[in-house]
């Protein structure tokens, strides 16, 4: 396997109520890296996270770092994975910064009202790079869906974790905000976290992805750079659509087209 | 250190609860046939004043002042934990059924001739049926259970419990079976002594402990059930803790004092327009707002006139189901819904 790799997959397999979601996905990626998980619905892209993640049992061996993902703690685990679920859900109308500092949670940092230095450092960090300082007093609750999902990222960025699982981060945002949240988690890719995004946007995948991943039905179909795991034969057997394709600023541009 | 508004207003409201509660305590100790003013009372409680004065206090006054204290606190504080466990500002202990539970644990003890009302089977068989309903409560409306199924859930478990309990003190040899239903079904703090506290505040405590150190998942678990896994909350384990928590604190309070209603409802949302809607920082002030409500309305059922005792129980639920009444109506687009 990759010298390099810091998180691993090998012959993953997950049956959740006996059904097989998963079926032997490897893989293998370094840090640094920006990885677009995509596939029809129902493919698996979320069983995938949440197993990674270890929210959910799997079989098969995962690596994180030097250690095998079922010999940490919760705990330890937590502080290896940011995970961003779908839909932003908080139950509570609480401040943003509050909920930012649930970010810190697994670093100890228990009480937003008493945070160390570093764990306060490490919010403010996360609020300016997601463009949210500004209403850091105001309830989540107020804020419009494209602003909380900036609070929601920006939880998962206070964490300061070496890898990153979004589940489908950009879904039911206007397009600006699709553009801010790509940025952001490409901007923490380059600064060296393994940043793993679930989207349904190929052209947000193609453009901002070093990887992609493509399921189909559980199984692994094509993995590898963009060019590669995005190809017209691939999206027409994966995605049962054709494609139009070209270039902006250097950049891959991909729109699904018409129905196969 | 950052103080914010939010933060001094918090301190605040906690110190004048504080300040509330202890002098509801001095004026319940100064309430009763003898009506003494609350200098009288510390006169008579630091051992001064007549004899009569000291008595009266010291022993007949001081346990049920304690008790009130104690249960109201711990039914506060249990409401607020089952409201920051589930979500959901309908939760309480008494919409689910564990406080009729506990009461018919009690009664069971007694109506089999098992103890009598000075042993400690007494609460250990409240705590263990208190447990077993909020356990069997949460395992019938599921993991993610919304408002209106864990609400139903609620009421076939305390409307059973209920029966049962009347159901044994009816079949019980008991001449003054009616008289002891009232008493386990509407609670009171009538004629308690020191025994009782000494019967129900170990329990309180404890469970009030165990509450109290999961305070922090409580708020992890404002972001869902699996995203506070994903921080690191042992989602099953805070459960069970928080069920054994509730069943210690309510167990022990329902064994001396029956079933009192409504305050764990009623407590925590007293406080969330002064506290804000954090599940963590409202366990304490909702425990003091319980303590307060309990006093008061202990305070009160001395006061009003009548012919015969007015029971507690009976007044918090005076009070206690018109607010819940209010809640539904204000909760209405989540109950239509289904979904919490």
């Amino acid at each position: 396997m990759n010298p390099t790799a810091f998180l691993t997959a090998r012959h993953l397999d997950v049956a959740l109520g006996g059904r097989k979601v998963l079926r032997d996905v490897s893989f293998a990626w370094p840090r640094r890296q920006f990885v677009a998980l995509v596939g029809p619905n129902g493919a698996g892209k979320t069983t995938l996270l949440r197993a990674l993640a270890g929210l959910i049992d799997s079989s098969g061996t995962i690596l994180i770092g030097d250690d095998t993902l079922t010999d940490l703690s919760l705990r330890q685990r937590a502080l290896r994975f940011g995970y961003l679920p779908q839909g932003h859900v908080v139950h509570w109308p609480l401040p943003v910064r509050d909920v930012v500092a649930l970010g810190r949670y697994p670093h100890g940092a228990t009480d937003p009202d008493r945070l160390a230095p570093r764990d306060r450092d490490a919010v403010a960090r996360a609020m300016s790079a997601t463009a949210i300082t500004e209403f850091g007093d105001r309830r989540v609750t107020e804020l419009s869906g494209g602003e909380r999902s900036r609070v929601a990222l920006a939880r998962v960025l206070a964490l300061e974790a070496p890898v990153v699982l979004a589940d489908e981060p950009t879904a039911s945002l206007d397009p600006r905000y699709q553009l801010d949240v790509m940025r952001t988690l490409r901007v923490a890719a380059d600064q060296g976290m393994l940043v793993i995004v679930v989207t349904h946007d190929l052209g947000l995948a193609a453009r901002f992805a070093d990887r992609v991943l493509v399921l189909s039905g559980g199984c692994l179909v094509a993995e590898g750079p963009p060019a590669e795991a995005l190809s017209d034969q691939m999206i027409g057997d994966v995605f049962r659509v054709t494609t139009y394709r070209a270039e902006h600023e250097r950049a891959a541009i991909i729109v699904p087209w018409a129905g196969l | 250190m950052v103080t914010t508004i939010a933060a001094r207003r918090r301190t605040l409201t906690t110190t004048a609860l504080v300040a509330v509660v202890i002098v509801l305590a001095l004026a319940s100790l100064g309430t009763g046939p003898v009506r003494m003013s609350p200098l009288t009372v510390l006169d008579a409680l630091a051992g001064g004043g007549s004899d009569v004065q000291q008595i009266i206090v010291r022993e007949i006054r001081l346990p049920r002042a304690i008790l009130a204290l104690a249960i109201g606190a711990i039914l506060g504080l249990s409401g607020a934990a089952l409201q920051g466990l589930l979500r959901n500002p309908l939760a309480s202990p008494s919409l689910f059924g564990a406080p009729q539970s506990a009461a018919f644990g009690a009664v069971l003890i007694i109506a089999l001739g098992l103890a009598d009302i000075r042993s400690y089977a007494l609460p250990a068989a409240a705590i263990a049926m208190a447990f077993l309903s909020v356990f069997v409560l949460l395992a019938v409306a599921g993991r993610s259970a919304g408002l209106l199924l864990l609400i139903l859930a609620g009421l076939a478990i305390s409307s059973l419990a209920g029966a049962a309990t009347a159901l044994a003190l009816n079949l019980s040899p008991n001449p003054f079976a009616a008289l002891e239903i009232s008493f386990w079904l509407l609670g009171s703090l009538d004629d308690r002594s020191f025994r009782h506290v000494m019967l129900a505040l170990p329990f309180i405590i404890a469970g009030a402990i165990v509450l109290m150190s999961q305070r922090a998942a409580f708020r992890a678990l404002s972001l869902g059930e699996e995203t506070a896994q994903s921080l690191g909350v042992h989602v099953g384990r805070l459960r069970l803790l928080v069920i054994a928590g509730v069943a210690l604190g309510v167990g022990g309070a329902v064994a001396v004092a029956g079933t009192i209603g409504f305050i764990g409802l009623i407590a925590p949302h007293l406080m969330r327009p002064l506290i804000g809607h954090d599940p963590a920082r409202l366990l304490i002030p909702s425990a003091l707002t319980g303590a307060a409500l309990l006093l008061a309305a202990d305070i009160a059922v001395r006061i009003i006139p009548s012919t015969t005792d007015i029971k507690v129980g009976v007044l918090t639920s005076l009070i206690g189901v018109p607010f819940f009444l209010y809640l539904i109506l204000r909760e209405r687009r989540a109950l239509s819904g289904g979904v919490a």
